[in-house]
């Protein structure tokens, strides 16, 4: 079967913060861009971030790009790359200002600076208390900034394929990236995106969980393309939970709540974060605080008929802190849980948000893999920012406000590499592997000829409800055993997946086929993955690494301060160093973590 | 767990097989978990797979799932369900063109949005900081930075439906003040003279139908009076 072309410089697929960002430095810098996106840009998931982006401006009281790195390696319970978290913090001024000039809607201070609210985790002078570093438009921070983003790519008229839905990356003989294979949803036309250069920017996998803070469209699209192209996963044990979602919806509550003096209690009304972390309180890093609530939960404190939730307490601040600096946070309470802050508590528990892990790459944004004894050699042609990337500035869990400045920090410079890199590459452009593109157009006929199958949503509920059993707040050795020969089985499933619409207009129960097949890559990795590492660290905690004298919280350094390596292929895992030494600073030295 | 049965009237059409658009009779089992209409709607997809309509964030800020819900512009993530009456009649948005089922053609409405230069203009040379602006001089773009682009209100337009090519419609005209309000903008004189226009803005008869569908509260009315205020202004 023959399927049409179309030839870019370069070849962007996700359309959020990272995305938008890269695009605007291809499109000003002059190349031929291309930016493929699911669904309408400012409809993609960072619209619903809320509190805050982090940079150490200062603008409220003294701050150093030091002490949020301190805090950044810290909070990635020492394993994230410290290089890549230096460059991100020292970036960070930088970022947001020119976020600022393009016209984000910023709340300010009385001096008409940005306003900066504290957050969880970041402290200042090397971890003694909360420092104001989360610069916010409100509490629609990630609304404000994508759209913002996405008027300065109006500006500098970057050319959209909207609602077209990438299918695999296309791979030559030699292992470059010479684009994607894609699907127009309207038509239902399968297109080759031929590029020098491919950024991912795909976003997150939330939707893996049967409840998460993740939209619909969350399904690690990047992730699943990148591994079955041969890529390997980093570090996808780490997934991050909230705190605060609203029970049983699974909305986003803002960590910025807690930083403007929100607090959580139990059913006792005992604000029982003082027990857990004497210093921080509501402030500590999201695992800590997670892990907190599901142990008061587990203990028999927990809120309401089935005391199954805590609550978060408003009610103590000011009105007009809530409908100023929390307006939408009150519509999302009064909307999802029925309760009005300003005069009830809001009933939240901790919910899937975040992967830490994702396609490994150095802070220029390229992509790295093994390959002739080097842990991290660049894929020629390939990009990748934001959550679909492990750069790895989270480590083993991220500190809120760090994925939106994660974003803007390599959406940029993923940008500048590419800008590079392509600008040295041959004139002409590599030529197109027909197999890789047959690969595509074989995986929707299969799914279009499909007769008795699996039902897509049975799988994807079977998918999710494995997740959230097996691989929850805290992990036993056991479920994640089982837990792994359970999604296998689905697996198994998603291979056989049958739809009843067979339309080429807008057919998506097709999509939402497509999507589990990214949602099982991101399943299995995540679940061998977490199997298979024997210590808790960050977000990752399990049973039989418990808290001793000899490992601190359950972490061993000596066996486990290394990084994951999913590979596809026989469910391989690969590990390697973590990049302790940053670019201009001392080491940050392992200690044990406590706030 | 109790469970209860909602009846739904819903317009299909899809143009690979359908030579004119239907009105579907379906129904759905419900459960005490299903608060909103888009958990309705997840539930009768699951059912009849090619029901189709677009959804992401089902919490009110993408705006992806605006439709006509009882006859009136809405976000499906937003409505109670118990707020409905039976059989729920969903359309898809009027005014634009259809493509499948809830799927409307967008085109146009974004082209309007895109016509009003929906980006900070400032020629300056940019400081080394970020451009001062007072409390208060932020407080302009209250009640217009926040909207979602889900096109409730311009599709709920009578102007807008007579005249989509040439009126900018409420959303359009709601972002054309929020720049023109901004403080850090220079170009104000340029877009009031760019709406100031027998359809680009004056084709707004002032029918409200904006304010009375807008999901997140905004007043697109009450930005367009301020364009007109602008321009009274300036003429003295």
């Amino acid at each position: 079967m023959d399927i049409s072309k179309r030839t870019f410089d370069a070849v962007i697929v996700g359309a959020g913060g990272a995305g938008l960002r890269a695009a605007i430095q291809l499109s000003e810098s002059g190349l031929k861009t291309a930016v493929l996106t699911k669904v309408f840009p400012t409809r993609s998931h960072t619209v619903a971030a809320q509190g805050g982006v982090a940079a150490s401006l200062g603008n409220s009281e003294e701050d150093h790009w030091h002490w949020h790195m301190y805090d950044t390696v810290k909070g990635s319970d020492w394993l994230g790359d410290q290089d890549a978290i230096e460059f991100m913090c020292r970036k960070a001024n930088e970022v947001v200002i020119e976020l600022e000039h393009y016209g984000m809607p910023f709340d300010r201070t009385e001096a008409g600076r940005i306003y900066q609210r504290p957050f969880g985790g970041h402290m200042s002078n090397f971890g003694e208390k909360p420092v104001r570093r989360s610069c916010a438009a409100a509490d629609r921070t990630g609304h404000a900034m994508l759209h913002a983003l996405y008027q300065r790519n109006v500006r500098a008229n970057t050319q959209f394929f909207v609602e077209w839905m990438a299918l695999d990356l296309i791979r030559d003989a030699d292992g470059d990236v010479l684009g994607v294979t894609a699907l127009e949803m309207e038509t239902g036309e399968i297109v080759a995106f031929q590029a020098k250069a491919t950024i991912f920017a795909t976003g997150g996998a939330g939707r893996i969980f049967h409840s998460s803070t993740n939209a619909f469209i969350n399904t690690g699209d990047g992730l699943g393309m990148a591994a079955r192209a041969g890529i390997p996963l980093e570090d996808m044990e780490f997934s991050q939970y909230h705190p605060t979602g609203v029970d049983a919806a699974g909305v986003l509550i803002t960590e910025g709540v807690r930083g403007e003096g929100g607090i959580q209690r139990n059913s006792s009304g005992e604000r029982f974060m003082e027990r857990y972390a004497p210093n921080a309180k509501d402030l500590a890093s999201r695992d800590v605080v997670s892990r907190a609530m599901v142990t008061e939960i587990n203990e028999g404190r927990g809120c309401g008929p089935h005391k199954d939730y805590v609550q978060l307490d408003l009610s103590h601040l000011d009105p007009q802190v809530i409908m100023h600096r929390l307006p939408g946070i009150r519509e999302i309470s009064i909307q999802f849980a029925g309760a009005d802050p300003i005069r009830e508590p809001i009933p939240v528990v901790p919910t899937a948000h975040y992967q830490m892990g994702g396609i490994p790459t150095n802070h220029h944004g390229r992509v790295v893999m093994p390959r002739d004894g080097d842990a991290n050699a660049p894929v020629t042609g390939f990009y990748a920012a934001g959550e679909c990337a492990c750069t790895s500035v989270h480590g083993a869990n991220r500190l809120g406000t760090n994925s939106l400045l994660d974003l803007l920090v390599f959406g940029k410079s993923s940008g500048e590499s590419a800008s590079e890199d392509v600008r040295r590459m041959p004139k002409a452009h590599k030529p197109l592997p027909q197999e890789a593109l047959e690969r595509s157009v074989e995986r929707v006929r299969r799914l279009d000829a499909q007769q008795g199958g699996a039902d897509v949503h049975e799988t994807r509920l079977a998918l999710q409800r494995t997740m959230q059993n097996h691989c929850g707040v805290f992990r036993f050795a056991d479920r994640l055993k089982e837990g792994v020969s359970r999604i296998l089985e689905v697996q198994r499933d998603v291979q056989r997946t049958a739809i009843g619409d067979k339309s080429k207009v807008f057919n998506t129960a097709r999509v939402e086929a497509l999507e589990l097949d990214n949602l099982i890559e991101v399943a299995v990795a995540t679940l061998v993955s977490a199997e298979a590492r024997k210590e808790s660290r960050g977000a990752h905690v399990r049973d039989d690494a418990p808290d001793t004298p000899e490992h601190p919280n359950g972490r061993d350094d000596q066996n486990w301060l290394r990084h994951t390596l999913w590979f596809r292929d026989g469910n391989r895992l690969e590990y390697k160093p973590v990049q302790l030494t940053p670019l201009s600073v001392d080491t940050i030295e392992l200690k044990k973590r406590a706030y | 767990m109790s469970t209860r049965t909602m009846q739904f009237r819903i317009y299909r059409y899809d143009p690979d097989k359908d030579e004119k658009p239907y009105m579907q009779d379906i129904s759905v089992e419900l459960d005490h978990h299903d608060r909103k209409l888009l958990d309705a709607l997840v539930k009768l997809k699951a059912k009849d797979d090619t029901l189709s309509f677009r959804r992401s964030c089902r919490e009110g800020v993408c705006g992806s799932d605006a439709m006509n819900i009882n006859g009136k512009n809405g976000l499906a993530c937003l409505t109670d369900i118990a707020s409905l009456k039976q059989p729920v009649t969903l359309r898809p948005l009027p005014g634009l063109p259809v493509v499948r089922d809830l799927f409307v053609d967008m085109t146009q409405f974004f082209k309007q949005y895109h016509s009003i230069k929906p980006y900070l203009i400032n020629n300056d040379p940019p400081p080394e900081t970020e451009r001062l602006q007072s409390p208060e001089e932020r407080a302009e773009l209250d009640g217009l930075y926040e909207c979602i682009l889900c096109a409730c209100c311009t599709t709920a337009c009578p102007s807008f439906w007579w005249n989509p090519d040439k009126y900018v419609g409420p959303a359009g005209l709601l972002q054309a003040y929020r720049f023109i309000a901004d403080s850090r903008d220079q170009a104000t004189s340029a877009r009031l003279d760019d709406l100031e226009d027998p359809y680009r803005l004056f084709r707004c008869r002032s029918i409200m139908n904006c304010v009375d569908v807008c999901p997140k509260g905004l007043n697109p009315m009450r930005a367009i009076g301020k364009i007109k205020d602008a321009m009274t202004k300036r003429a003295v």
